[in-house]
């Protein structure tokens, strides 16, 4: 069995879990084994029905009242719990907040290897065999896992989402998760949204970034406004763009900052640090506007524009536009 | 207060990744060698940390003698004491293992700490796996990525980042707590604090002495390739007139790429 942990945002499962489960399918299917889905809290059971058309074995639901919040403690020990009793192949977690907070209490409960923000999985002669970048993607390491289970974070936005098929519904096991008084010691207490509910930028099918050339702070709205145009898009950032204070850290994409793979990468005023490529080169498609035609940048785009990206972005949402409304 | 942070040393964010292909590794030669900038946000709390509540901040490394410059920077910022943990393992890219000798370290050498302060992840291995892997194994909260951390009696309160928004995690002590950007400004180093540090002798911990069996030791993670990822193709170059040129980048983009 290959076990997926599901990830619930507003009770529906989020978009990188069901990208897990549909790798997961994919790799059972190689390995001749089943998928199932766990998902962890309180009074789950109205969540089968969103996983049910993926076509799994069974969808394990791991219920106490002291699960309600989210803890790393109180989900690794149901989780650890459940693979000791039904011994699976493989865990698969998304490689989110909360799959890199958590894997790693399951990987160590269970004294199991595990492979961090995953971007290829493969089976070689009957072995998983797991690939990720490493170096914020100056190199690219593969590696198999000595442990059973062999436990693993997929990153999101890189593994296609399967499609959801009509089939058998998957037996719902609920099992009640026994939780000492006074076991979790940590837990969520409050989710303070940020004042703009923005997409994160490693979640965003188009990033949008700035960095020196952007002048200033107050500049950025330009690029805010090409993100208002394009569906699923974020605003991301250079070091150096964080660092002068003009916009805050989470939007920073490299190697100290945020991984991103987006299908498109809009580079405007950005020279193309190597920190910075390391952070983005997984992209799909990668675009630069920059007035240097000799940026390092444009070693790294699919297309450029040497120009103005003052000049250059009014006409961008003009065409936009006119594509918003063919 | 008690506060450890664990501290690794990577090169630095500037550095070209270079392979050995033969021993499946990265080619240290020729790269700079720094304290890896998450465990400097690290090291930075911790001190404030003491300056406002007292206590001692110990910072500790497990690697090579080689990494011995990294804790005396540590110490020149202004941190206590310094202790080596003596692994001369190549990088393995297994945080359980380092989770392991770091959770023993502590049982064995440091009863008694309440803070257990970590980067995020190490820039380089990119693993984010071993705050959290021994906070399980010392059976502690933990909270990871935090942006802002207050320390009370017994207990203290972290925002975290999470995609979207941010969450505020309660907690008791001792805990482990790992640091993302925007958690502090770390300080740089005082010329007299450079001097301080040179002075101090940093123990070594010899990993034999820690008791772990093999089995305990034998990483996981079993290489299979090492490479640096593929070139990208040469792309193409649009000059001219700003509204020429915007037009013909969204056509590719909708038409070609299909991105858009």
């Amino acid at each position: 069995m290959i076990a997926v942990f599901i990830e619930t945002r507003d009770r529906k499962p989020k978009k990188s879990s069901l990208e897990a489960l549909s790798e997961a399918k994919r790799i059972a299917r190689l390995m001749g084994l089943e998928t199932a889905a766990v998902l962890a809290g309180a009074g789950l059971e109205s969540l089968a029905p969103e996983l049910g058309p993926y076509g799994l074995g069974r969808i394990f639901c791991l219920e106490s009242p002291a699960l309600a919040d989210y803890s790393a403690q109180g989900y690794g020990r149901a989780i650890c719990d459940l693979a000791r009793e039904t011994k699976p192949a493989a865990m698969f977690f998304a490689a989110t907040a909360m799959g890199k907070d958590l894997a790693p209490r399951v990987a160590a409960g269970l004294g199991a290897g595990l492979a961090s923000d995953c971007t290829k999985l493969a089976v070689k002669d009957g072995t998983l065999e797991f690939t990720r970048p490493i170096y914020a993607g100056k190199a690219i390491l593969s590696f198999t896992l000595s442990s059973t289970p062999k436990i693993a974070t997929l990153r999101p936005n890189v593994f296609p989402l399967a499609a959801p098929a009509a089939g058998a519904a998957a037996e719902v096991v609920k099992k009640a998760v026994d939780i000492p008084e006074g076991f979790i010691k940590g837990r969520v207490g409050e989710i303070l949204k940020e004042e703009s509910a923005e997409i994160d930028v490693t979640e965003a099918d188009v990033v949008i970034s700035g960095g020196r050339g952007m002048k200033g702070p107050e500049n950025f709205v330009l690029l805010r406004e090409l993100a208002a145009l394009i569906p699923r898009s974020a605003v991301g950032a250079s070091r150096s763009a964080v660092d002068s204070g003009w916009i805050g850290h989470q939007h920073q994409v490299g190697q100290t900052g945020k991984t991103v793979s987006p299908n498109l990468y809009l580079a405007f005023g950005i020279s193309g640090a190597i920190q910075h490529l390391a952070g983005m080169s997984s992209s799909k498609y990668i675009v630069a506007v920059n007035k240097d035609p000799d940026a390092p940048i444009f070693k790294a785009v699919d297309y450029g524009i040497v120009g103005d990206l003052f000049e250059v972005i009014p006409h961008l949402k003009d065409e936009l536009k006119k594509i918003a409304a063919e | 207060m008690n506060i450890l942070v664990f501290v690794k040393r990577v090169p630095d964010t500037e550095s070209r990744i270079r392979i050995q292909h033969q021993t499946m590794s990265i080619i240290e030669d020729g790269l700079n060698f720094v304290a890896s900038p998450y465990d400097e946000f690290a090291v930075e709390e911790a001190l404030r940390l003491k300056e406002a509540r007292g206590g001692t901040v110990r910072v500790v490394c497990v690697g090579r003698e080689d990494a011995l410059p990294v804790l005396r920077k540590c110490l020149a910022m202004g941190a206590d004491e310094a202790v080596l943990v003596k692994d001369d393992a190549p990088e393995t890219y297994d945080g359980l293992r380092t989770a392991r000798i770091i959770a023993r370290t502590v049982e064995q050498k440091f009863a008694g700490t309440d803070l257990l302060l970590f980067g995020k992840q190490s820039v380089g291995a990119d693993l984010s796996q071993v705050p959290a892997m021994t906070a399980e194994l010392l059976g502690l909260p933990q909270a990871n990525v935090v942006t802002k951390l207050e320390i009370g009696e017994g207990a203290g309160t972290a925002l975290r980042e999470v995609e979207g928004g941010i969450e505020k995690v309660v907690f008791s002590l001792p805990a482990v707590v790992s640091a993302q950007k925007g958690l502090n400004e770390p300080r740089y180093e005082t010329l007299k604090g450079i001097m301080a540090a040179k002075k101090k002798e940093i123990p070594v911990v010899k990993l034999e002495d820690l008791g772990l069996g093999p089995e305990e030791l034998a990483p996981k993670v079993v290489i299979t390739g090492l490479d640096v990822p593929p070139e990208r193709q040469a792309g193409k170059i649009l000059r001219g007139d700003p509204a020429g040129t915007a037009r013909e980048l969204v056509a590719l983009l909708h038409g070609e790429a299909k991105v858009i």
